[in-house]
């Protein structure tokens, strides 16, 4: 079984304290070095070249994109996840591959970061996993009722754009295009109920 | 003629289209052509482009292309998609859904009538404006407002909604329902949705930019 390195960077002391004790319970997992500052962080990419990055974005200046476009740069085989302890401007956040947040429940962090692993171990062989992400599984649901991007952004709260971005993914996801054919899927996967769709 | 037509079996679907039946022997295309009354540099150029995705005709193809042949090859095309292959497939749907439970059949069901209407449509509004505008164009009797632009831009794709329907019955529909019926439909889908691509490309990229090139001498001749 791989074991795969990780690296966490967080000012913090507390919060770092807790994710070590959080990534001894998995499998799998090993942290090879905890940092709090930028220079040790360097060294410590060079010595281990981890398998992934968790680090709190606050570390890199509040909108500095440069440093972790440089990260993924000199280490593009390292996943960089984004641990959110306070609000982080969303553009800042596309560099990272996910995003972690304090709120975010045990299981839930435990599935981010495995599907993160296992994607990445199919990348060689282009297989990108079917399944929906539960957001898409939302967006899936509207567009099968037959909602606008309006709608549906207004309904979730999220930016039309955002929308977009999920039914591109959706399409990709299940090669299907077509509205109709996507309310044919959602049928089929019991996301939605007939009566829900056709008066 | 059959070594063209044994080295790209695709292309005996156009044969009929044209007019020219089997068994033509060991004449060559011109003869064949001749015999069936069609244009043997048209015949070509369709064949070129069923075998080529990315052949682009030249402005010597186009000049040749003759209105009538164009327009009834295509009619004829529509007619054997509207009331043969999908006919045919909606056949074999029907056999599918019979064996699924009833909810997922419905939609099914709903899903390919929705497609047979969008082609349905597709087809009518070539056939009922295109078509005849390019009829008046030729004979110098343009009276509606209407550019092959228009249609250039609204061409729309009826391919998309067979490869959803692939997608879902390859992928998606439970194991246990029918798996040889899904096989043969699968087949069947994926041919369609093969000559309809090229059957697309005959209209973008023989019909509209011959078409634009009779816009321009009706304009220059104004």
């Amino acid at each position: 079984m791989k074991i795969n390195k990780i690296v966490i960077a967080e000012p913090s002391p507390i919060v770092a304290a807790g994710l070590l004790k959080f990534f001894e319970e998995l499998n799998q997992i090993h942290v090879v070095s905890v940092v709090d500052n930028l220079d040790d962080l360097n060294d410590k990419m060079i010595i281990h070249n981890p398998d992934m990055l968790i680090v709190n974005p606050l570390m890199m200046g509040y909108t500095n994109n440069n440093l972790i476009k440089q990260i993924t740069q000199a280490y593009p085989e390292t996943i960089c996840i984004a641990l959110v302890t306070t609000f982080i401007d969303k553009n800042f956040l596309r560099y990272f591959r996910e995003v972690i947040e304090l709120s975010d429940n045990k299981q839930k962090v435990a599935n981010k970061i495995f599907n993160l692993i296992n994607n990445n171990d199919d990348s060689s062989s282009q297989n990108e996993s079917v399944d929906l992400s539960n957001r898409e599984t939302d967006v899936l649901i509207c567009v099968a009722k037959g909602m606008t991007n309006k709608d549906i952004s207004d309904m979730l709260n999220i930016s039309v754009h955002t929308v977009i971005t999920h039914r591109k993914n959706i399409v990709k996801k299940t090669g299907i295009k077509s509205v109709s054919g996507l309310t044919v899927y959602a049928l089929l996967n019991n996301l939605v109920e007939e009566s829900e769709i056709y008066e | 003629m059959a070594e063209l037509v044994i080295s790209n079996p695709s292309l005996m679907l156009t044969l009929s289209r044209f007019g020219i039946e089997l068994g033509f022997g060991d004449h060559n295309v011109k003869e064949v052509c001749e015999k069936a009354n069609v244009s043997p540099s048209f015949f070509l150029l369709i064949c070129n482009l069923y075998s080529n995705p990315d052949f682009v005709p030249s402005y010597e193809d186009l000049n040749s292309v003759d209105v009538d042949a164009i327009l009834s090859y295509l009619s004829v095309s529509h007619r054997y998609y509207v009331e043969e292959r999908i006919p045919h497939i909606e056949h074999h749907l029907n056999r599918i859904v019979e064996a699924c439970p009833e909810r997922f059949g419905n939609t099914l069901q709903r899903f390919f009538k929705e497609y047979k209407k969008e082609v349905a449509h597709h087809f009518e509004y070539e056939e009922e404006t295109v078509f005849p505008y390019i009829n008046s164009l030729c004979d110098n009797t343009l009276e509606k407002k209407f550019s092959i632009h228009e249609f250039k831009s609204n061409h729309s794709n009826i391919e998309d909604k067979l490869d959803d329907l692939m997608n879902i019955l390859i992928k998606y529909l439970p194991a246990d329902i029918f798996p040889k019926e899904r096989i043969e439909i699968s087949i069947d889908i994926m041919n369609l949705s093969s000559d309809l691509s090229c059957h697309t490309l005959v209209e973008e990229r023989v019909l509209v930019p011959f078409v634009e090139l009779l816009e321009r001498k009706c304009y220059e001749n104004k």
